[in-house]
């Protein structure tokens, strides 16, 4: 596969190098979140989307910038951005699904500090993607991040039955088990080279 | 506005409490990103560590300054805009002191604006108390938070590459723990040490429980 | 100027809505600080970017000086439709650098090349000298690979070795290489311009030949007809 092929940035981006697992963006969400699966599903779908909608914005006003030879705004701009889109989101949840809205609760504005979503809009940046490979890179990092969040819920709710001993409650279990996760993930390095 | 309505005198406690009954990083687990991807070494963990101070105390400083001229609707916006500029600044001062640093670190230096920390300091310090006093609360957390990377970086390093501060230790023979400077690697460090810091923790509990007889202790 | 801002606060602050500021007071402080800020950032960059310029012009002294040893100066150019143009002119295209040893002549060529390894790009630069029509030697600018595996690259003298004569022949045509660089199997080394691998980091010994090879294709075949052109340091007065 072309290192720069969309299929190569999607699988590269959604298994080598998880955005969460291998990158360590979006922890925050990933360790605070992933308690059960129907919070952490809702909050995977909402950081893609949003996601999405920042790596477009980000692209064009890369573009603007470079063009007005103002690049050192970039951080400023992105941020407004992306806390532009999550105001999006929030408005949209809360007039087509308010349940949802208020299960996710403070988790939703949260998703600003994402460091996934600045992270994702940089590395389309410094890696000077066009148009389609950043559309797939940010679908990708969405895909990963659900994907890492998803498979962290499902561990953490059958950990639930299980007797641990009580120091390993909270924090350190999900960063062990985020540890494995990592691990395992390790395995799908080299797809480079298929 | 935002009333001062704490108390103005700086004490030990305003410094001391980032550093262990408060840490960022091991208490209340914010600021996760950088303190998993930068401690692979423990010179990385050091700058990482300074430079999210600087950050810290600069934005710290300014939005205790402004925070009575800060409308209440954009004050979250406006610290962010204040902590983006600090971390642009401290972007462009890596790169003009060392450019292999800057290479190391990556883009973990501008994703400092997106640091829990920082805004949460910002908002639940900065903006109530003296300058002065929050200046010195964001040394506390920022030395808080570097000791925290630099238990890991320490620990990653030592055993993942045998050296510290890229001063060999083992020798030629030392067969590194090439995990530990990897991506699991950093989420097993610091789950461990939340597991040491997590026992210490009951145990003390469990010794006050001891000694205070039926007294119950609040947590 | 945060006094000014505080006095139009209070005399705009005909607030109809209990403790809701008026909107006009919001930007006022929005945009003061947006201009504070976007003034202290300017101020920072122009003072740091002579500096970072220095740091960056250093790094690929140090590199341009690692791969073509017998170097001392060095003069950067940017190949572009089968031309080469003096780098700085607002052109565009590949970098390509040349080495000039103490009497100005040219004793070897440097350019760059990526390509994708273990855990992220490999970027190298590699020497090339006109004279034996050969590389020798890479320097990896920037990689992510594995420490103890996949940095071996940097790190294991034998896979240095394959570098201080690799083949690099022009074919007949001018169009490609005659040989094309390849890495192969640990131990099966039989050509010049074959790369042997590192046992264990196949995938980053992979990505050299892959990078090497990918900018030796495009590069040298446009090269060769240019090298009078650049044969000579020119001395700039």
């Amino acid at each position: 596969m072309q290192s720069d092929s969309l299929t190569f940035i999607f699988l590269n981006t959604v298994l080598a190098n998880n955005f969460v697992l291998a990158m360590f963006l979006g922890l925050c969400p990933f360790l605070g979140v992933s308690g059960k699966l129907n919070t952490a599903v809702p909050m995977g779908i909402a950081t893609m989307f949003v996601m999405l909608v920042s790596s477009v914005c980000a692209f064009a006003i890369n573009k603007v910038l470079v063009a007005l030879d103002i690049e050192f705004l970039r951080l400023i701009a992105y941020i407004a951005i992306i806390a532009s889109a999550v105001q999006l989101v929030e408005m949209g949840l809360k007039k087509y699904s308010p349940s949802l809205f208020r299960s996710l609760g403070i988790f939703l504005p949260l998703i600003t500090t994402n460091c996934a979503i600045l992270g994702l809009a940089l590395f389309q940046t410094f890696k000077e993607y066009n148009f389609s490979q950043s559309l797939v890179y940010a679908i990708g990092a969405g895909t990963g991040f659900f994907l890492a969040i998803a498979l962290m819920a499902g561990l953490r709710e059958k950990l639930l039955l299980s007797s641990l001993p009580s120091v390993t409650q909270g924090a350190a279990l999900s960063l062990m088990l985020g540890g494995l996760l990592s691990l395992t993930f390790m395995g799908f390095a080299g797809l480079g080279s298929l | 506005m935002s009333q001062r309505k704490s108390d103005p005198r700086i004490t030990w406690d305003s410094f001391a409490e980032g550093l262990w009954k408060n840490n960022p990083v091991f208490v209340m687990l914010l600021g996760m990103c950088p303190v998993l991807a930068v401690t692979n070494s423990a010179m990385n963990a050091l700058a990482m560590g300074l430079a999210t101070t600087f950050v810290l105390v600069a934005s710290g400083y300014l939005v205790s300054l402004l925070s009575r001229f800060i409308p209440r609707q954009v004050r979250i916006a406006t610290y962010i805009v204040i902590i983006a500029t600090f971390v642009t600044i401290i972007d462009y001062v890596i790169q003009a002191i060392s450019l292999d640093l800057y290479n190391s670190l990556g883009a973990f230096i501008q994703l400092i604006v997106v640091n829990c920390i920082i805004l949460g300091r910002a908002e639940a310090y900065a903006s109530k108390h003296s300058p002065l006093k929050s200046v010195v609360n964001a040394l506390g957390m920022g030395a808080g938070f570097t000791f925290a990377l630099l238990c890991l970086g320490s620990v990653r390093e030592l055993l993942g590459a045998g050296a510290l501060f890229g001063f060999d230790l083992f020798g030629a023979q030392f067969q590194p723990w090439i995990v530990m400077v990897l991506p699991p690697g950093g989420f097993l460090v610091l789950g461990a040490w939340l597991l040491l810091f997590d026992w210490l923790k009951q145990r003390r509990e469990q010794k006050q429980l001891a000694i205070s007889g039926e007294q119950t202790n609040a947590v | 100027m945060i006094n000014k801002s505080d006095s139009k606060v209070h005399s705009l602050a005909t607030v109809p809505i209990p403790g809701q500021a008026p909107s006009i007071s919001m930007m006022v402080v929005l945009s003061s600080i947006a201009m504070v800020s976007g003034f202290l950032v300017v101020l920072i960059s122009q003072l740091t970017a002579p500096i970072i310029a220095e740091n960056q012009r250093r790094a690929i002294e140090r590199a341009l000086v690692q791969v073509i040893p017998a170097s001392v100066s060095h003069e950067e150019f940017l190949l572009q439709d089968g031309k080469l143009l003096p780098a700085g002119e607002s052109a565009t295209g590949e970098s390509v650098y040349a080495g000039y040893d103490a009497n100005g002549e040219l004793v070897g060529i440097a350019a760059r090349a990526a390509a994708q390894g273990y855990a992220d790009m490999i970027h190298l630069l590699y020497g090339y000298d006109p004279a034996c029509e050969c590389i020798r030697g890479i320097r990896v600018l920037k990689m992510a690979e594995t420490p103890g595996l996949g940095d071996k690259i940097i790190k294991d003298a034998n896979f240095q070795a394959n570098f201080d004569a690799l083949d690099a022949r022009v074919d007949m045509q001018q169009m490609a290489l005659a040989n094309p660089i390849i890495t192969v199997k640990h131990g099966s080394k039989q050509h010049p311009w074959e790369i042997d691998a590192i046992s264990g980091a196949t995938i980053s010994a992979k990505a050299v030949g892959k990078a090497l090879n990918q900018s030796a294709q495009m590069l040298l075949p446009q090269l060769q007809p240019l090298m009078q052109q650049i044969g000579r340091q020119e001395q700039q007065p």
